[in-house]
């Protein structure tokens, strides 16, 4: 079996690049926010503490040699996951810089990151493709920040956590689809922050395996509240990628939201079909981390209930702890079109890579 | 639009039915008054408090109220009580109704009020539903918030043979594996009663993880995420270990979310298990042996077949206990009600025995 394996490409969608230091982005920021940052900082919604076991979230090898921190070193990053497994492309997700208290120091601190991105990532290496950091708490600074680089060809979506202050589908944050569906760009929605408040609807749980295994609530809320706002029908072409959300819940959050509409549609009447339609049509999902069920038929249900050879995307979440590697991410076997449209397809498509 | 008597037989011919959520109506706080000490009466009076608010059921919605009950009729009964019979008891021929009362002593933020509603809000049952109806059987309603004031009632009226269980709203200001809460456990444990999480409450803090949603829609479908963080709170904590007889029933949460919430679980246990070790085995199988779940509101795929699936991925015939949810407006014939085309063995089990079994009647 294993010398007749074809060799299928593979698009990496969620990888983490990371600072070597806060002072990195100085080249990048202001006198004032360079000072700003050495005397105050990035404050956030501090008080949401749920160690994780390993520093860094990060895989024990993926420390680099040369003693930056995991995902801040390209050439480690070339070598251990892009030639290690000859990646065709790798999207980065840089997880910092997006939110804080004081919205015009996230924005300075989002531009920089971009720049950085670009001068350090993405010129050097042509595999890497960046997503846009924005500051999406605001709607009208975030969509500033797509203004600014979405005809740039090393951005491919603009960045947002999933954990926000505010369900997704609310009016603050219009101005940035607005922004994004002129450029044709994705918004990628990514594990993690800690919002406004406690992480879950019941209040703050006391584990990390909870924080972890509890992000699919906060994926869910945001797809529910993107479709019942009508924010579909506003914006028509806005393309939504649940990154590291998991995607076993997103069927029977389908049908769940079909019977509830049918029982309250007058409540959202810019609805103007199933809710379940909109998230067909509007929603891509990363595979990593792969939701493992005890037998495998149901694995296969479960990739033709999500319409994954349509819609799922591959990605390792490097340098993480779950890091999924493209043999071995899947409990099941995909047929061959399917595992190429997973492996890389989709996301040449959504991406245009 | 009343069910009809042979429909409903054909649906479950004949076989027991215990239906495991059935709602009283929440009282006007003037009817509380008789079971409410005169201090607390005159603090209500005083204040012009009109009772514990929630949003979990906004009367007009068809969500929570069926169209049977919104239609003026000259022939209605006049009681509530009178009114559940005819809708619910006797069409489905229920051997036995659980009520779960919505009453939200939670969102009153003085305890001691809170409690002392509780307390009358549960006599009121006793003598308004329980003693009249010796089919039905209660929740006790208690100030969650105050775990100490919690327990203190569940001694009060645990031996009452008309509670089984003990009722937490989904909605908490912590979840319900903190320690906090132990105090409920072991007065529930001391008195063998169940803990029945429900949909709703209104501790003060938002319904998601990510804030307040506009809507109502999108509150409602968003409570299975709550009943998510409930389910991985109460494995990660280890509560089941420490209290090994300590049964959970999930009320109006939804089911069709669970074998994908178990599937994850068990994999995030496998890698990151070194953090809570005294979760001993696979989080799934603490789910399927201390909890079960109530049938409606199906939260189903378009057909029947694919229904079928769903249950099948629960990978336990004994989880599911039937329930109408009455009179929350889930669905119109009595086949809806029911996913007809279940095996024989596993429809007898969830239309009673599983209910049976779970609150020992």
């Amino acid at each position: 079996m294993k010398s007749t394996r074809e060799k299928v490409p593979v698009i990496d969608t969620d990888i983490h690049n990371n600072l070597p230091s806060p002072e990195s982005l100085h080249p990048y920021l202001s006198e004032r926010w360079r000072k700003h940052q050495a005397m105050i900082g990035g404050r956030g919604h501090a008080g949401s503490n749920y160690p994780r076991g390993m520093p860094h979230a990060a895989r024990h090898d993926a420390w680099p040699p040369s003693g930056l921190s995991p995902g801040a070193d390209l050439a480690f990053m070339q070598e251990q996951l892009l030639d290690a497994w000859d990646f065709e492309y790798g999207v980065l997700n840089p997880l910092m810089g997006g939110s804080g208290l004081n919205l015009e120091y996230v924005a300075a601190i989002a531009r920089a990151i971009n720049d950085w991105q670009v001068e350090e990532w993405t010129t050097p290496e042509p595999r890497l493709k960046a997503s846009i950091v924005v500051p999406y708490e605001d709607g009208e600074l975030a969509a500033e920040e797509i203004h600014r680089r979405g005809e740039d060809p090393n951005f491919v979506q603009a960045l947002l956590i999933a954990r926000t202050d505010e369900p997704l589908g609310r009016r603050k944050y219009w101005k940035m689809y607005e922004a994004a569906t002129q450029y044709d760009l994705p918004i990628g929605i990514h594990f993690g922050g800690t919002g406004a408040g406690p992480i879950t609807g019941a209040g703050a749980p006391s584990y990390y395996i909870e924080d972890h295994g509890g992000m699919p609530q906060a994926f869910q809320t945001q797809v529910i509240s993107l479709v019942c706002e009508g924010v579909f029908e506003r914006f028509p072409t806005l393309k939504f990628v649940l990154i590291e959300g998991g995607f076993a819940w997103f069927p029977p959050l389908m049908w769940r939201l079909d019977q509830s509409w049918k029982k309250l549609k007058e409540e959202v009447p810019d609805l103007k079909k199933l809710p379940s339609e909109y998230m067909k049509e509007h929603f891509w999902l990363s595979s990593q981390p792969v939701e493992e069920p005890p037998k495998r038929e149901y694995f296969d249900l479960l990739l033709e209930q999500l319409n994954a050879r349509e819609r799922l995307m591959f990605a390792t979440d490097y340098p993480h702890w779950d890091f999924d590697a493209p043999d071995r991410a899947f409990p099941t076997s995909l047929a061959p079109d399917v595992k190429r449209r997973i492996m890389a397809d989709n996301a040449r498509e959504l991406y245009k890579l | 639009m009343g069910m009809e008597n042979e429909k409903l037989s054909f649906v479950t011919a004949g076989l027991p039915v215990i239906d495991c959520d059935l709602h009283n109506r929440i009282p006007p706080l003037e009817m509380l008054y008789p079971y409410l000490p005169d201090y607390w009466c005159d603090h209500c009076e005083e204040s012009g408090f009109f009772g514990p608010d929630a949003n979990d059921y906004p009367e007009g919605a068809p969500t929570s109220t069926r169209p049977e009950i919104m239609e003026p009729s000259e022939d209605r009964p006049q009681s509530d009580l009178a009114l559940l019979r005819e809708h619910a008891l006797d069409p489905w021929g229920i051997e036995y109704g659980v009520l779960t009362c919505a009453y939200r002593v939670q969102s009153v933020h003085n305890e001691d009020l809170a409690a002392a509603l509780a307390s009358a809000v549960n006599d009121w049952q006793i003598e308004h539903w329980l003693d009249p109806e010796p089919r039905l059987r209660g929740s006790l309603i208690v100030p969650s918030q105050n775990p100490e004031l919690a327990a203190k009632e569940i001694e009060r009226l645990g031996d009452h043979p008309g509670f089984v269980q003990v009722m937490l709203p989904v909605r908490s200001q912590a979840p319900y594996g903190n320690r906090r809460y132990h105090p409920i456990y072991t007065a529930a444990g001391r008195h063998d009663l169940v803990i029945g999480i429900h949909y709703g409450g209104a501790p003060g803090l938002p319904p998601t993880s990510v804030g307040w949603p506009s809507t109502y829609l999108e509150e409602y479908v968003g409570m299975s995420q709550v009943f998510q963080a409930q389910v991985l709170s109460l494995v990660s904590e280890g509560v089941f270990d420490l209290f090994p007889s300590l049964r959970v029933a999930l009320i109006e949460a939804g089911f069709t979310w669970m074998p994908s919430l178990m599937w994850r679980f068990d994999k995030e246990w496998r890698g990151l298990r070194h953090l809570t070790p005294w979760v001993k085995r696979l989080p799934s199988a603490y789910i399927r042996e201390h909890m079960r779940m109530t049938l409606q509101p199906i939260d189903g795929p378009p057909t029947a077949e694919q229904l079928l699936q769903i249950i099948g991925q629960l990978d336990s015939d004994d989880f599911l206990m039937f329930s109408t949810d009455y009179p929350h407006w889930h669905f119109d014939s009595p086949e809806e009600a029911f996913p007809a085309k279940l095996p024989t063995s596993l429809a007898c089990k969830i239309l009673s025995e599983n209910a049976r079994e779970f609150y020992r009647l």
